[in-house]
C-alpha cells in the first residue's frame, strides 16, 4: 500500500489539495458534533459577505449508528473532510473532480455522477441544493450550495463539499470492510489498520450510547447548554444599535452541546416521536439566535 | 426561414425535473412569440443532465408591420378633445391626421397608426431574459459572487452558459443580443464531461445536435431511453437473461447520464434468499439499476444491468466492480433486514406501534389499529368475511411499518408484512389482507378479491376518512395531503367492483365514535360517568351526524368524479342524490344506469319533456297565485273531465305504485318502465287539455295532476336536476 492510498494519506492529499486552492487548514472543532457543518468554520462563517476558505477533517459522531463495530459500513464515530468556499467560485465542480484526481480517482475509468440531493438540517435551520457525488454508484461526497443557514439567507451563498472519507478510502484502497483499511501506509508490524485505532472504541460507544449513557445527566446537560446559550446570547448582546454582539462564538457551543446531547437522547430511545421535534425545534431556535449574533460581530460583516 | 436555437448548460439538473423544464421552456418561449404576433413552423425542447435546448423552426425575420385606424374627434370640436385624441394616437398635429365623412354625423378626424414589424432578434433579445429570469423551477437556487447581491438570477443549479442564436439556414445565424445573471448569449457550449471536455462552436440546430453528437452527448432524451433499453435487453438477452422492464426508472437513468453506456454486473446466487421485490426495491432505489430475470421464469437472476455516462479505457470493468461492490452491501443490508425482521413475530412489534404517532389529534398507529380492526369485524359479515379473520388481518395490518425492511423501503409496505405473516403460518386470507389492504391505490389498481382483503380495506379507508373529517383535515383544492380523496375513491370502487351494499352514512356516524382525539371543540361530547372520579366522554349523536352527512357529500363527489371518469352524465348522478337517503352508493349507481337508460329511449327522452313542461307550469302558476300545488288531484273529478285528463290521472296513479313498488325491488329498470307508460297520457293530455280551465276548481286539479307527474317521477329521481 502507497503512503498516499493509506487513511491518514488520503487526508494529508486533500489538505494539500486545498490548501492550494486558497483555503485555510483548519484542525477538527474540538467538541462532539454530528458533522463537519456544525463546526464554526462552516455554520457562522457561511453567514455574512465576508469571503472565507476553509478545509478541515471534522470527527462526526452519530450515536444511533453505532453497531458495536460488527458492520463493515456503519460507525457512530466517523471523518468528514469539509471544504467551504464562499462565495462558491464558478469551477467548484471542476475542482472537486480535481480533488478526486488527485487521491487517485482515474477519471477515464470511473463513473463520476452528481446525483440530485436537496440538503436540509433542522437543527441548524439550514438548507441548499446540490447533490450526492457518486463514484461507480457508490456516494462518496456531498455537494451543496448553501442557501440558507440559521434561518437566514446566505448572501453570497457559499459552497460546501463533504468527503466520507472512510468510505473514499475504502474505494480506493479497493477495501469491503472498514475496520480492514490501512491507516498509515506501513509494512510489517508498523502497519496499523483502522480496525487498530477504532474497533474498541466503536464497541465501547456503542455500547454507552445505546445502554449506558446517564439519560438523567443528559437531560439536564441539554436544558443547562440550552440556558447557557441563551445567557451567553444576552452578555454578549450589543449595548446600543450600531454597535456588536461580543459572545456569539461561546454561545454557539453551547448550541453545538445541545444538539449532541439531543443525539445521545435520540439514540437510548427516552425521546418520544413527539417530543423529537420539539427538541429539534428548541436546537434550531438557539441556532437562529447564534446566526443572528454573529451577524453582528466583525467577521459576520457588523 | 429563420430558426431559433436556445440552450441553457448548466450544472446538472436533478432528473426528475429535465423533461418537465424542457416542455415549460418550449411553452413559454412559443407563447410569448404567439403573443407577440410571431408565429412559427415547429417547436421542440431537449434535455440532458446538463442543458435545456430549444430549437424553434421557421420564425419569421421580422414581425408583421401593423396598421391602427383611430377615429377621433368632430372636426371643430373643443381644443381638449382634439389634444387628447393626438396624444393617444402619438401625433404632434392635426395635419398628421386624416377627415373622413359621417353621413350622419359629419367629419371627423382619423388618425393612421402605422408600426413597422419588429425585427425577431429584437423581440427574442426582450423575451427570453424575462422567461430565464422567472422560470419556473421546482426548486431553485443562488450561486456565486452575484448571489450576494439582492434579486440574483436564480436556476436549478449554477447555470454555466447560454446559446441563443437566430438566422435562416443559407447565413450564418446572429447572436441573439441578450445577457442575465452576468452570462452574455453567445455561440459556444461544451460536450460531455469527461469524454469530451473542449469548447464547441455551434451555429444553428443542425450542427449543434452534431456537434454534440461527436461530443458524446445524446441531446433527446428519448434517444438515450432507446439506446439504454436495447443495450440492455441485448446484454441481457446474450447471457440468456430477461431484462425486468421499468420505465419509471429508464426515465430517470436517461435523466442521469449524457451518453449511455449500458454494463452488466453480478452480486452472490445467495442473495437470492431475500425477497425479489425487496432485491428490486434497493437496486432500484439506491442504485439505479435494473434487475434481471433467468430467461422465461419470474425468479431473478444474480445479475444487474447499470448504465454509466462514462465509455471507460477499460471497457468499464473497474465502473463494474465498483456498482457490483456496491449492490453487495446493499444487498448484504437487505440480508440483514430480512433476517432481523424474520426473527420478530409481527404480534410482537405491535406495541412499538402504540408509541408511534399517526397524526396528532388521531392519536397513535395503536389506537388506530384498534379502530381499524373494530370496523373491519363490524363490516365483516356485510362482505362476505370471517369476522375473526378480518379482525386479525387488520390487526397485523401496520405491523411491518415497524419492521427494518419497510422502514428502510417503504414501497415496500404491506407486501413485507404478508411475507412475514406467511412465515409466521397465519392464514392465507390474513396474509393477502396484509397486502391488499392498501389496495386500490389509483383509478387503474387492482381491487381486491378475497372477502378479508375487502373488509380490511374498507374499514382502513373508512377510518382514515372519518379520522380526518372528524378533525376537519378535508381536503380543499388542489390540496390533499392525506389522499382522502384516493381513499373515498377506493372505497367506491371496493363497492362497485365487488357490488357491496354498504350505508355509508350509518357506517361513518357509526366509526366517528371510535375517534378519541376530535378537536377539542364544546359542545362535541356528552360525558358519562363510568365511576366516581372516572369519566369518559363520547362523541354527541348530532356531530356524528353532521359529520358522517358532510363525508356523504364528499362520497357523492367523489362518485360523480368517478362515474363521470367513466362517460355517465353528472346530471343524472346529481338527480339521483337530489333525493333523500342516497348513501347506498351502488344502488345510487344502479339507478343512474337505469335512468340513463331511459332517457336514452324515445319513451324517456318524450316524459323528461313533458317533466319540463309540466314542472314549467307548475313553477308559473305556483309564482303567481302564491301558494303550491302540491296535493293529491282529486280523482272523481279528473274522471268526470276530459278523456285525456282522466287517463292520465289513472296512469298517474298506476305508474307511481308500480314505479314505487318496482324502486323497493331495487328494480329500477322496472321503474324505469312504469314510469315510460306516462308518455302518451301526458302527451295527450298536453295535446288535448288546457290546464288553466276558467273553472277554478278544474283548474286547481289539472295543476294537481302536473304535481301528481312530478312526484311519480320523483320515484326514480329529481328530473329538476337532468338537462336537456
Amino acid at each position: 500500500m502507497s503512503q498516499k492510498k493509506s487513511f491518514q494519506g488520503l487526508i494529508l492529499t486533500l489538505q494539500q489539495f486545498w490548501a492550494a486552492q486558497g483555503c485555510v487548514i483548519l484542525q477538527p472543532y474540538d467538541m462532539e458534533v454530528g458533522a463537519g457543518t456544525f463546526h464554526p468554520a462552516t455554520t457562522l462563517r457561511a453567514l455574512g459577505p465576508k469571503p472565507w476558505k476553509a478545509a478541515y477533517v471534522q470527527p462526526s459522531r452519530r450515536p444511533k449508528d453505532g453497531r458495536y463495530g460488527e458492520n463493515p459500513n456503519r460507525l457512530q464515530h466517523y471523518y468528514q473532510f469539509q471544504v467551504i468556499l464562499k462565495p462558491n467560485p464558478p469551477n467548484l465542480q471542476e475542482l472537486y473532480l480535481a480533488s478526486l484526481a488527485a487521491i487517485g480517482v482515474d477519471l477515464k475509468l470511473h463513473d463520476i455522477r452528481f446525483v440530485e440531493d436537496d440538503w436540509e438540517s433542522p437543527t441548524l435551520g439550514a438548507w441548499g441544493l446540490g447533490w450526492e457525488c457518486w463514484c461507480d454508484g457508490m456516494e462518496v461526497s456531498q455537494f451543496t450550495y448553501f442557501q440558507q443557514v440559521a434561518g437566514f439567507e446566505c448572501a453570497p451563498v457559499a459552497g460546501e463539499l463533504t468527503y466520507g472519507l472512510e468510505r473514499l478510502a475504502m474505494y480506493v484502497q479497493g477495501v469491503e470492510n472498514v475496520y480492514d483499511l490501512d491507516f498509515n501506509g506501513a509494512e510489517g508490524p508498523d502497519r496499523v489498520t483502522y480496525g487498530d485505532v477504532f474497533l474498541q472504541a466503536e464497541q465501547e460507544y456503542s455500547r454507552h450510547n445505546f445502554e449506558a449513557a446517564d439519560t438523567a445527566m443528559l437531560f439536564r446537560q441539554f436544558t443547562d447548554a440550552e440556558a447557557a446559550c441563551r445567557t451567553y446570547l444576552d452578555a454578549g448582546a450589543p449595548a446600543s444599535d450600531d454597535a456588536r454582539h461580543r459572545m456569539a462564538q461561546p454561545a454557539y457551543d453551547q448550541c453545538i452541546k445541545a444538539s449532541h446531547v439531543f443525539n445521545l437522547l435520540d439514540a437510548r430511545g427516552v425521546i418520544s416521536v413527539t417530543e423529537r421535534q420539539s427538541y429539534i425545534l428548541r436546537v434550531r431556535d438557539l441556532a437562529k439566535a447564534c446566526g443572528a449574533a454573529w451577524l453582528r460581530t466583525a467577521a459576520g460583516g457588523a | 426561414m429563420p430558426d431559433l436555437l436556445l440552450e441553457l448548460r448548466s450544472e446538472e439538473i436533478p432528473a426528475r425535473m429535465q423533461r418537465r423544464a424542457a416542455e415549460d421552456l418550449r411553452q413559454r418561449v412559443t407563447d410569448a412569440l404567439v403573443e407577440r404576433g410571431f408565429l412559427y413552423e415547429g417547436a421542440r425542447a431537449f434535455s440532458t443532465p446538463r442543458r435545456l435546448a430549444l430549437h424553434i423552426a421557421g420564425l419569421p425575420a421580422r414581425g408583421e408591420a401593423v396598421r391602427e385606424e383611430r377615429r377621433g374627434p368632430r372636426v371643430g370640436a373643443p381644443e381638449a378633445a382634439v389634444q387628447g385624441f393626438l396624444k393617444g394616437a402619438g401625433l404632434t398635429s392635426l395635419d398628421q391626421a386624416k377627415t373622413i365623412t359621417d353621413p350622419k354625423k359629419g367629419e371627423f378626424y382619423l388618425a393612421v397608426i402605422e408600426r413597422p414589424g419588429r425585427e425577431t432578434l429584437d423581440v427574442l433579445a426582450e423575451i427570453l431574459p424575462e422567461i430565464l429570469k422567472s422560470f419556473p423551477w421546482p426548486k431553485s437556487m443562488r450561486w456565486g459572487a452575484a448571489s450576494a447581491e439582492p434579486g440574483a438570477l436564480r436556476w436549478v443549479r449554477p447555470l454555466q452558459s447560454i446559446v441563443a442564436t437566430f438566422g435562416p439556414e443559407t447565413e450564418t445565424p446572429e447572436v441573439v443580443p441578450f445577457a442575465v445573471g452576468g452570462i452574455a448569449a453567445g455561440t459556444v457550449t461544451y460536450g460531455h464531461r469527461f469524454l469530451a471536455p473542449e469548447a464547441i462552436e455551434v451555429r444553428r440546430f443542425d450542427d449543434y445536435i452534431q456537434a454534440l453528437e461527436r461530443a458524446k452527448v445524446i441531446l433527446d432524451p428519448e434517444r438515450r431511453k432507446d439506446v439504454i433499453l436495447h443495450d440492455a435487453r441485448d446484454l441481457a438477452f446474450a447471457q440468456n437473461l430477461d431484462l425486468v422492464e421499468d420505465e419509471g426508472l429508464l426515465e430517470e437513468v436517461a435523466g442521469l447520464v449524457e451518453w449511455p453506456v449500458v454494463l452488466m454486473g453480478s452480486f452472490d446466487a445467495s442473495f437470492l434468499d431475500i425477497p425479489a421485490e425487496a432485491i428490486r426495491a434497493t437496486i432500484r432505489a439506491n442504485q439505479k439499476c435494473f434487475v434481471l430475470r433467468k430467461s422465461g421464469s419470474e425468479d431473478l437472476a444474480p445479475a444487474f444491468i447499470l448504465v454509466s455516462n462514462l465509455l471507460a479505457s477499460d471497457g468499464g470493468l473497474a465502473i463494474t466492480a465498483g456498482n457490483e461492490r456496491v449492490v453487495r452491501a446493499r444487498l448484504s443490508d437487505a440480508k440483514f433486514f430480512w433476517d432481523t425482521d424474520r426473527a420478530v413475530a409481527l404480534d410482537d412489534r405491535l406495541p412499538k406501534l402504540d408509541s408511534i404517532v399517526f397524526h396528532e389529534k388521531l392519536g397513535t398507529q395503536g389506537e388506530r389499529i384498534a379502530r381499524i380492526a373494530a370496523l373491519a369485524t363490524e363490516l365483516a359479515p356485510r362482505v362476505g368475511a370471517d369476522p375473526d379473520l378480518a379482525e386479525r388481518a387488520a390487526r397485523l395490518a401496520k405491523a411491518d411499518l415497524v419492521t427494518e425492511m419497510v422502514g428502510e423501503f417503504p414501497e415496500l409496505q404491506g407486501l413485507m408484512g404478508r411475507k412475514y405473516a406467511a412465515l409466521q403460518g397465519e392464514h392465507p386470507s390474513v396474509c393477502a389482507a396484509l397486502e391488499e389492504h392498501y389496495k386500490p391505490v389509483g383509478p387503474s389498481d387492482r381491487v381486491p378479491t378475497d372477502p378479508v382483503s375487502i373488509a380490511v380495506a374498507l374499514a382502513d379507508k373508512l377510518d382514515t376518512l372519518v379520522g380526518f373529517w372528524a378533525i376537519d383535515e378535508k381536503p380543499t383544492g388542489s390540496k390533499d395531503p392525506f389522499a382522502l380523496r384516493r381513499a373515498a375513491l377506493g372505497v367506491i370502487r371496493l363497492i362497485l367492483d365487488r357490488e357491496l351494499r354498504l350505508c355509508i352514512q350509518d357506517v361513518s356516524a357509526n366509526q366517528v365514535k371510535y375517534v378519541q382525539y376530535l378537536t377539542d371543540a364544546p359542545g362535541m361530547y356528552d360525558e358519562v360517568v363510568l365511576s366516581p372520579g372516572h369519566k369518559q366522554r363520547s362523541v354527541k349523536g348530532s356531530v356524528c351526524e353532521q359529520i358522517s352527512a358532510s363525508l356523504l357529500a364528499f362520497f357523492a363527489d367523489r362518485l360523480k368524479v368517478y362515474l363521470r371518469d367513466q362517460g355517465a352524465r353528472h346530471d343524472l348522478i346529481d338527480a339521483v342524490f337530489a333525493l333523500p337517503g342516497q348513501d347506498d352508493l351502488l344502488m345510487v349507481v344502479r339507478r343512474v344506469e337505469a335512468l340513463g337508460a331511459f332517457l336514452d329511449t324515445e319513451d324517456g327522452k318524450n316524459l323528461l319533456a313533458g317533466y319540463k313542461r309540466a314542472a314549467n307550469i307548475l313553477r308559473i302558476e305556483e309564482k303567481k297565485d302564491g301558494r303550491a300545488y302540491d296535493a293529491e288531484p282529486d280523482a272523481a273529478l279528473a274522471a268526470a273531465g276530459e278523456p285525456a285528463e282522466r287517463a292520465l290521472a289513472e296512469a298517474l296513479a298506476k305508474a307511481r305504485e308500480t314505479a314505487s313498488a318496482a324502486v323497493a325491488r331495487e328494480d329500477f329498470s322496472g321503474a324505469m318502465q312504469a314510469l315510460s307508460t306516462l308518455r302518451a297520457p301526458v302527451d295527450a293530455f298536453f295535446q288535448d287539455v288546457t290546464v288553466n280551465a276558467p273553472d277554478p276548481k278544474l283548474r286547481e286539479n289539472r295543476l294537481f295532476l302536473l304535481n301528481a307527474l312530478r312526484a311519480a317521477t320523483r320515484e326514480v329521481a329529481e328530473f329538476a336536476k337532468i338537462e336537456g
